[in-house]
């Protein structure tokens, strides 16, 4: 008896969540289901849910009118490459601060998380005329060397917060036994913290892939990334769904899935370690 | 124990990150300070004479510079609680048992991946466009006349798009602090007899304290400078109806070509910032100590 009570309260959860999570989803469903439309299937009124004429035409049109993959290979570019280069410099920075504690450790890490605080507007002018004088406006060089700075506190505190929690025991083991500085570093603690590196290296590229500040304002067609490209069809192509639909499939799908492959390590990412 | 030479060491690899941010940190902002007082417009060659204090009294009683402020309060606030409020609901909702939890939990996170201007882009065309969105559709479709979403409310209209974009950053983080509660303690009060709301409101809500603290001062931090989303859907319009402060500046600089009001504008920013998030830490940081 009670247990039926508990399979229907069961269902009944099942049913909510389940519908609140397909109407939460549904803006991507449908841009998914309308890439594969064509124009006029796309606009159709009423609107037509399944029953359509399948089709890939938009996404090779979309590929040769616009050069697609170019703006793919920019965002592959500037989201790798300032996430390599953040990594690069705040790994040392982050074993240091766990590993080698000083006084003034916990104000060194507010500090640069303070330094997010900063809003991006604030500094856009100068950033701009640099850019500008240095002949870097609309270049892949500037965009990754300002992701790596706005991103490079998230990366420490991050892999610090993964980092913390290597026990300090096995290093005092591994020194008693006789290992060198190197062969500490890499035999001992290299392995244990490599998980710690990849879900920072995935968060920060979904972070960078996305970022929508900067690429907007600093490039134009040579260097523009996804989300500059897809930021010009704000205006008349916009209304070519299908299209429209195509392109943003392409520029949100691998993200989406990297992202889905990454969040049991998100919410840890996200909040610097305070939610585990 | 540390030893002298692996303390220099540790400065070392600490150098890099520290002197890039300070870096970062300083010499634009030192260059907002002082473009912010010069007569300096892109299109006007020669020289840019220092004019003082006059950019800021110009951006500052620019009747759009109120608008803006306005306009960036109530989108951060309008979106935080919107968050908080559906994200609590929904985490309690992905708590229960139900079949296919690890799929729900997939589809509800999924917006938080949408690049800006995708999001942005697909719900002004695709939704809430009032000739051919599915909005209009839906209204069509039980005799009412489509709404025409950003010519009526642009600012809502945007936040309902950012809402969405973060409502599953906020059930992440909310259900994760919700599953780390003690599960006796419910148990135990449900056995005294303690009603669901009750029980809701003295143990699940103070529990989750620490988890909404976080959530109010990230999606802060990001939400303040909420551009994109603006940018591809109304531009700041109409008029001036949807511009906040970092479209402001960015109008003003690099669309006005006026460089000395839009540093003047930078630096009001990030005053304003500075300011939340005083407030911010004073008013939740008792929270965050652990």
């Amino acid at each position: 008896m009670a247990r039926a009570v508990t399979n229907r309260r069961k269902l009944v959860f099942t049913l909510v969540a389940w519908t609140l999570a397909l109407l939460i989803f549904f803006p991507i469903l449908w841009t998914v289901l309308t890439s594969f439309k064509s124009e006029a299937d796309a606009i159709a009124s009423p609107p037509k849910f399944l029953f359509f004429d399948w089709t890939l035409e938009n996404y090779t049109t979309v590929q040769e009118r616009s050069d697609y993959a170019r703006h793919f290979w920019n965002s592959v570019v500037i989201s790798l490459g300032s996430t390599f280069l953040g990594l690069l410099i705040a790994t040392p920075a982050a074993w240091s601060m766990a590993f080698v504690p000083g006084k003034r450790t916990r104000d060194l890490l507010m500090w640069m998380l303070s330094t997010k605080m900063m809003p991006a507007v604030g500094v856009l002018v100068p950033i701009y005329l640099i850019c500008r004088d240095l002949g870097l406006l609309d270049s892949r060089t500037a965009l990754v060397v300002i992701l790596t700075l706005i991103n490079l506190p998230i990366i420490v505190w991050m892999l610090y917060s993964y980092f913390k929690e290597i026990p300090g025991e096995i290093l005092e083991a591994a020194r008693m036994d006789g290992a060198s500085l190197r062969s500490e570093i890499l035999y001992v603690l290299a392995p244990m913290a490599v998980p710690g590196i990849a879900s920072t290296l995935l968060l920060n590229i979904i972070l960078a892939w996305n970022e929508a500040f900067w690429t907007l304002a600093l490039t134009a067609a040579k260097a523009a990334p996804l989300t500059a490209f897809i930021a010009s069809y704000s205006s008349p192509e916009g209304l070519f769904y299908a299209k429209l639909s195509a392109a943003s499939t392409m520029a949100i799908a691998p993200i989406l899935v990297m992202g889905w492959f990454s969040q049991k390590q998100l919410v840890r990412g996200l909040t610097f370690g305070a939610v585990k | 124990m540390s030893t002298q030479a692996s303390r220099a060491a540790a400065r070392l690899m600490l150098s890099p990150a520290v002197i890039l941010l300070l870096m970062w940190m300083i010499v634009p902002l030192a260059m907002t300070l002082w473009f912010s007082t010069l007569r300096y417009r892109l299109l006007q060659p020669g020289a840019h004479p220092f004019v003082g204090l006059r950019n800021y009294v110009f951006f500052v009683t620019d009747p759009a510079f109120s608008t803006a402020i306005v306009n960036t309060l109530i989108l951060v606030g309008g979106v935080l609680v919107i968050t908080v409020v559906l994200g609590i609901l929904l985490a309690l909702l992905l708590d229960q048992p139900m079949w296919g939890q690890g799929v729900v939990r997939l589809l509800v996170i999924a917006p938080f991946f949408v690049m800006p201007t995708v999001s942005a882009l697909v719900w002004k065309n695709m939704f809430m466009s009032p000739t051919s969105g599915l909005f209009a559709e839906l209204s069509k479709a039980v005799g009412l006349v489509p709404f025409d979403f950003f010519g009526q409310a642009p600012l809502a209209s945007v936040i309902a798009i950012v809402a969405w974009q973060w409502l599953p950053f906020a059930t992440l983080i909310l259900l994760t602090a919700l599953q780390s509660l003690d599960r006796e303690q419910l148990e135990a009060a449900e056995m005294d007899g303690a009603p669901p709301l009750k029980r809701f409101w003295f143990i699940i809500l103070p529990h989750l304290a620490r988890g909404v603290t976080v959530v109010i001062l990230i999606q802060t931090i990001f939400l303040l400078s909420v551009f994109a989303e603006i940018r591809v859907t109304t531009n700041g319009g109409p008029g001036v109806a949807s511009t906040n402060l970092p479209f402001l500046v960015y109008a003003r600089s690099l669309l006005q070509f006026d460089v000395g009001a839009g540093a003047a504008g930078g630096v009001v920013a990030i005053i304003l910032a500075n300011i939340v998030a005083i407030f911010l830490m004073r008013a939740v940081g008792k929270n965050l100590d652990a």
